[in-house]
């Protein structure tokens, strides 16, 4: 497990405390396999979040290297009010806008603060009866077939699921990776990504239901 | 179907799931939605694969860093630290 993982698991606030600030202290020193394990940590993430904001996976990419930068050139003031990597998403995030505005981008505001807007299905409609069906509203039309186990844990079943990750929209696309691939907590990713407790769970919601069905269709096929 | 499975259908239940993975739903609903999970054959199939999407998603390999692009931010390191 490496320091970062440790992170992650522990629930003991003084030990994440005492690990990260021994990172931190590292950093300072110019410790390089230090940043380049927070590098090997972080970097796909960053590139994730930053292509919420910015169109093109190399934006994406030079909005991470300048956010590296800026951390190396601030940690000689980071003072451990938020976590460390909270603060690095925080950075992040402010040059993916700074970059999204000079590239003429409309930010995605919507798709952040208010993806309820426009509603999404878990499933089309026609897998459920109508709801106003006499004897059974909203009933399964066509229900769910139990998926084959070992077809489930098949090698093309992961790649299956990548696939489907990179088939999201982008900010349904971090919120999944970092929750359910990263395995950060809710608080984490409403802290990065700067988003309502409620809008965090929408975007998982949509995005875990839409992986759900890309297997469905997988894996319904191989019965 | 007893009372509380028609207050929830089917197609109510599947878009509360991540609710109720996340502990988000009121203690009333939250009692229907198990309720209705329990007796309902295709609710239970279909919770059990959001289970087990979560669980192959956890499972997924965090994405490997092209050799490349560490090469490059290392060298910026150095540079940083020269400087």
């Amino acid at each position: 497990m490496c320091r970062l993982e440790a992170l992650r698991y522990s629930r003991a606030v003084a030990v994440v405390g005492s690990a990260e600030a021994q990172l931190v202290d590292a950093l300072r020193a110019g410790d390089e396999a230090a940043f380049a394990q927070l590098v090997r940590e972080y970097q796909p993430s960053l590139v994730r979040v930053a292509r919420i904001y910015v169109s093109t996976q190399a934006a994406a990419e030079e909005v991470a290297a300048e956010t590296w930068l800026a951390v190396l050139n601030g940690i000689g003031r980071f003072e451990g009010r938020s976590s460390l990597r909270t603060w690095i998403f925080r950075i992040l995030t402010n040059i993916a806008k700074t970059r999204a505005q000079r590239d003429g981008r409309t930010l995605p505001f919507s798709a952040l603060q208010d993806p309820g807007r426009v509603p999404e299905a878990a499933l089309d409609a026609d897998r459920f009866l109508d709801p106003e069906h006499p004897r059974w509203p909203g009933h399964w039309a066509v229900r769910p077939e139990p998926w084959p186990e070992d077809a489930v844990i098949a090698a093309e079943t992961q790649g299956r699921l990548a696939e489907a990750i990179d088939a999201l929209p982008p900010t349904q696309r971090a919120v999944i990776s970092l929750r359910d691939i990263e395995g950060w907590s809710s608080e984490e990713v409403r802290n990065a990504l700067e988003l309502s407790e409620t809008n965090q769970r929408v975007l998982l919601h949509r995005a875990r239901s839409k992986v759900r069905r890309a297997l469905e269709s997988y894996l319904g096929e191989e019965t | 179907m007893n009372q509380q499975t028609e207050q929830l259908s089917c197609q109510e239940l599947v878009e509360l799931v991540t609710d109720y993975f996340e502990g988000a739903l009121p203690a009333d609903e939250h009692a229907r939605f198990e309720a209705h999970a329990k007796r309902c054959q295709g609710c239970g199939v279909y919770l059990e694969q959001m289970r087990t999407t979560i669980r192959l998603l956890g499972r997924l390999p965090a994405d490997e860093l092209p050799a490349g692009a560490e090469r490059e931010l290392l060298e910026a390191f150095r540079g940083w630290h020269s400087s």
